[in-house]
């Protein structure tokens, strides 16, 4: 279903937003949407309307990110901030298991709590496909993570379309946005102006259809549908970046001598930013535990990185001692061998890992330096702000 | 999206160390039992993940079984923290055990032909369950040939296995060192330099190599200097691995992980990156 279909769409105003809120907290969601912290638009619990960051924006471009303040009111007037839904969904720290020593043998301990049950506020077009990307890793190879597939299985999601996208985003050119299509239970449009401040909400599974029948919604009228048809466009005109996926990976695959991965390796810190920052990075170490007097032990799986010399550390050293190599093999993942391995690039376009690099190494840009090198007419576009 | 499955992929099973044979200075060979529950069956070149505890897991290619078929044999070198807990272990303790995982070495594809297995150290651990089942079904393989380097003659491993399979399986076996001693009368020098003068037909052959990444390297040129087609060329790889079930995203060679569309490859289909660097 798609907003334009007259007849389907409805409306809702900012008690009913607040209403959703309460709602999904009484029906024993955790409510995780989007709050002002540490001068960045980052994900937590939210209680209702309040905690969103109403009237901010965020500036983004390579290595730069700020908040400003827009004209008006709007609560999802931002682009996306350092925090991808992963860090709910595939946690940073999750305890795989503990063990306790049972006199000359161990034993696991009891299965764990029950999986936290979200509910996602604010989600984007980018990064529902993050998402989607995200289940295609863990939930749909040989072997299953259970702790994901039971936290995304619980997961309602909420998803808002894009008013406006930031200085680094190319969601477009990865096919994933800016208009959200699939992958929510809700969607909502924001409509600020002209008053009064509202949402068009599009139902995209029966829990969403349920959800809004309990809330109080209007019909939309046709010059809402105008309206957010409006938004649609000057969303998907306002890309900041844009990458030309043709041939990408046949490329990225074929080049793992180009000079550029030595040019752009004198300029990446390999601190793993970009990984951290990624919606889609999946990657993780095992950290083990045990207790000083040796009677427990617990694994932890913990967020890594490919830019980490230990990432490929086997005996007689790392494979990828060069920040080089390591630069190639996260650009040749996410872009090129990522289709192999899931059917679909492991990129979505948001820009994150352009705004978090501390000095500002632009994917975009490497892909087009790989591209104009490798192939002196084709067209590609630089886009600096 | 598909169910999530029951158990924990992550959850080992508790096996208990059966025996433990020193093979030499740092390398030793664990018989593991099961406790309570059957051993699952594995394919020669497979490997599973040992966990000592509290110490931590690591991937160790399966060696073999014993002879009831009750429980695994791994061979382990102490490289690193784990190794090194689990070459300390006494008969009777506890270690985890995931597995078997990944893919095996082309047994059946061999069959009707000449088999050359080439090890490198170490890497005659996972081929020496391939070799066993050769041994049981002599008859479907012609000439079968093992070319075996190792740094000196104090650190052959197998030795007694290797004189076995010369013996009962009429197996060309020969092993070379890189360091002789004064009682040595074998071949010196790198095992790669061995392959030209092999007895097989490279029309109708299949290798399988195991070893460090440099001598596999020197090895598959040798081969397919020896007219060896490089569909026929397998190789068992070596990446760092944490979950060996394709979701940790360590292990990734190019657009395979070595957990689930290895360890054991066929050279064709990683030609295009085997002489890329630090890949």
């Amino acid at each position: 279903m798609t907003a334009g279909q007259s007849g389907m769409a409805r409306c809702i105003n900012l008690a009913a937003l607040q209403v959703l809120i309460q709602l999904l907290a009484g029906d024993g969601y955790a409510v995780i949407g989007p709050i002002r912290r540490d001068d960045a638009i980052v994900y937590d619990r939210i209680a209702g309307i309040t905690d969103l960051p109403a009237g901010w924006t965020d500036d983004q471009g390579p290595g730069h990110y700020a908040l400003v303040r827009r004209g008006d009111d709007a609560l999802f007037g931002y682009a996306v901030g350092p925090d991808a839904w992963k860090r709910f969904l595939h946690p940073p720290v999750e305890t795989l298991w503990r063990a306790q020593r049972e006199g000359d043998t161990f034993t696991l301990a009891a299965p764990r709590a029950p999986a936290p049950r979200y509910a996602f506020l604010g989600v984007r077009a980018c990064d529902l496909r993050a998402i989607a990307i995200q289940d295609r890793v863990f939930c749909q190879g040989a072997y299953t993570d259970r702790s994901y597939a039971d936290r995304r299985r619980n997961a309602f999601i909420v998803a808002v379309h894009c008013g406006g996208v930031g200085g680094n985003c190319f969601c477009a050119s990865m096919g994933c946005g800016p208009r959200v299509d699939a992958g929510f239970d809700l969607a909502l449009t924001e409509l600020v102006d002209p008053a009064p401040h509202r949402f068009l909400i599009e139902v995209g599974s029966e829990a969403g259809a349920a959800m809004l029948a309990r809330l109080d919604s209007e019909e939309a009228t046709s010059s809402d549908l105008d309206l957010a048809e409006s938004v649609f466009k000057r969303a998907a005109s306002q890309m900041g970046r844009h990458i030309n996926t043709r041939g990408l990976k046949e490329l990225l695959q074929t080049q793992p001598h180009h000079p550029r991965w030595d040019e752009v390796a004198a300029r990446c810190m390999a601190c793993g930013n970009c990984t951290m920052a990624c919606p889609t990075c999946f990657c993780t170490t095992i950290e083990d535990h045990g207790s000083i007097d040796e009677s427990s032990a617990e694994r932890v799986r913990t967020w890594d990185s490919c830019f980490t010399l230990d990432f490929s550390f086997i005996h007689g050293g790392s494979v990828r001692q060069s920040a080089s190599s390591r630069y190639r093999q996260w650009l040749t993942h996410k872009l090129a061998h990522w289709i192999d391995q899931f059917g679909v690039a492991g990129c979505v376009g948001c820009g994150r890992c352009i705004t978090w690099c501390p000095v500002g190494i632009d994917l975009t840009e490497e892909v087009a330096a790989l591209r104009m090198a490798t192939d002196p007419g084709s067209t590609v576009s630089h886009e600096h702000p | 999206m598909t169910t999530a499955q029951d158990a924990n992929v992550f959850e080992p099973t508790v096996y208990r160390v059966a025996s433990i044979v020193r093979e030499f200075e740092d390398v030793v060979t664990l018989t593991l039992h099961p406790e309570g529950v059957q051993r699952p069956a594995f394919t020669p070149g497979q490997f599973n993940m040992l966990y000592t505890f509290g110490v931590g897991e690591a991937a160790i290619s399966i060696c073999g079984e014993d002879e009831d078929q009750r429980g695994f044999v791994h061979t382990v070198r102490q490289v690193g923290a784990v190794s090194q807990a689990l070459a300390s272990v006494s008969e009777g303790d506890a270690i985890g055990l995931r597995g078997p995982f990944g893919k095996g070495w082309p047994l059946s594809e061999a069959e009707r032909g000449d088999i050359v297995f080439v090890a490198g150290g170490l890497g005659l651990a996972p081929l020496r369950p391939a070799i066993e089942h050769v041994l049981r079904h002599r008859s479907r393989y012609r000439r079968v040939t093992l070319l075996f380097g190792t740094r000196n003659p104090r650190t052959i491993l197998y030795a007694k296995d290797i004189e076995r399979w010369r013996r009962q399986a009429d197996i060309n076996g020969v092993v070379t060192v890189d360091h002789a001693d004064a009682g040595w009368r074998g071949s010196v020098g790198a095992v790669p330099a061995l392959i030209a003068g092999a007895p097989f037909d490279p029309r109708s052959t299949v290798a399988m190599v195991c070893g460090p990444e440099v001598m596999m390297r020197f090895t598959v040129a040798s081969l397919l200097d020896a007219g060896l087609p490089a569909e026929r060329i397998h190789l068992s790889m070596e990446r760092n691995m944490k979950c060996a079930i394709g979701l940790c995203g360590r292990c990734q060679y190019g657009h395979d992980f070595i957990c689930k569309d290895g360890p054991v490859m066929r050279y064709d289909r990683l030609a295009n990156r085997f002489s890329v660097r630090e890949i």
